[in-house]
């Protein structure tokens, strides 16, 4: 390995990758704990939602599986989704709004951990606070697109613009998200008031445990909002989009 | 704090891995620079503003459903990579938690034969 090799890729070298990859083998190896970086929380956040995942994947390959099976012509979203704005009708604007609305949440949540660690509790506890606004206006945007879309005659069973598939997929999919981003709203009123209080400077109990709440807490707090958002990716591309 | 030592890595006499792995588990905090956050954030508005063109556009076929997957993959990656810091963890949590979800990728490609069958099978049968 000469010098300037390594020099050239400092970032992820082939002696870095080797190390990184021996590193794995290490840390699975036997009687010890494996995720060294990651504290049991954070670790068991990350596992809850790798089965989260599974679940909204099933949701959305079943949608994948109805809508290829049926012969009868898929309604188009892009209409369906439209809003007449100033006489104007502009495709799928509400879910574009709903979009940066929760990228936004997701960006100010982001700053809200570094803050908590950097322990100006005030400002981390007004960012979860806006953070939660967003959530909220989120789910407010979805109660108004479902109140839409039912006065239009969509149902689970059928709908009047075209295969019957779409109103159940539509209601399991969006309302299975808008009710993780409703206990994410929760969650972070509940860790912004504590942030506020300055119970983790005092190591007041955290609310599901006796044990001493950590700052911590923000970041896997900001793990499952990030998630939500994550799985908004992914419903936007193929429900909405596709 | 559970501080474990892994005097179990050097016990084997592996060199490189007692050399790959940290001495001791360090739960240590996520903290990165606001700015980072905020071309992210500017990032995620971009690739959005994108995706919500192909619609406005109109675009359709193979055109349109490679350009959903790709801002979609970039999103998704700017997200777990830098929001949820997956790119600054051990490589153990990293494999442990994205790898599993490849295996959706399975049951997507066998339910897309099926979904294709019982089309063809309404047509046949139904003709519709």
């Amino acid at each position: 390995m000469t010098a300037e090799h390594v020099t050239t890729e400092p970032a992820m070298s082939e002696e870095t990758l080797r190390s990184r990859v021996l590193g794995v083998v290490a840390d699975w190896s036997s009687d010890q704990r494996s995720f060294k970086s990651a504290s049991w929380g954070k670790a068991m956040m990350w596992i809850f939602l790798v089965s989260d995942t599974f679940v909204f994947s099933c949701f959305l390959i079943s949608y994948m599986t109805v809508r290829m099976s049926t012969t009868v012509e898929w309604p188009h979203p892009s209409e369906i989704f439209a809003l007449d704005i100033g006489g104007k009708k502009i495709p799928l604007i509400l879910i574009a709004i709903m979009t940066f609305d929760l990228i936004t949440s997701s960006g100010t949540m982001a700053m809200a951990v570094n803050f908590a660690y950097a322990r100006e509790r005030k400002k981390a506890a007004i960012l979860m606070l806006v953070t939660a606004f967003f959530g909220a206006a989120f789910v407010g945007m979805q109660a108004f697109e479902w109140t839409k879309l039912i006065h239009e005659g969509v149902r689970p069973w059928g709908n009047p613009f075209g295969a019957a598939q779409f109103g159940s997929s539509f209601f399991m999919i969006t309302g299975f998200h808008g009710f993780h981003v409703s206990i994410g709203v929760l969650f972070l009123l509940i860790v912004a008031r504590a942030v506020w209080r300055g119970d983790y400077d005092v190591g007041r109990p955290g609310f599901f445990t006796s044990r001493k709440g950590r700052y911590e807490i923000v970041e896997i707090m900001g793990l499952y909002w990030h998630f939500v958002d994550l799985v908004w990716v992914f419903i936007f591309a193929f429900f909405y989009l596709w | 704090m559970t501080a474990m030592t892994d005097d179990t890595t050097h016990a084997h006499g592996h060199a490189p891995l007692a050399h790959a792995a940290q001495p001791a588990a360090q739960a240590h905090g996520q903290q990165h620079p606001i700015k980072l956050y905020l071309l992210v954030w500017t990032l995620l508005f971009v690739l959005s503003a994108c995706s919500y063109l192909v619609d406005y556009f109109d675009f359709q076929g193979l055109l349109r459903w490679t350009l959903i997957i790709v801002f979609m993959m970039l999103k998704a990656g700017l997200i777990v990579a830098i929001f949820m810091h997956m790119a600054w963890e051990r490589l153990a949590l990293v494999v442990a938690i994205l790898l599993p979800p490849l295996a959706v990728l399975v049951l997507m490609a066998m339910m897309a034969w099926e979904g294709g069958y019982t089309n063809y099978l309404r047509v046949f049968f139904f003709g519709a």
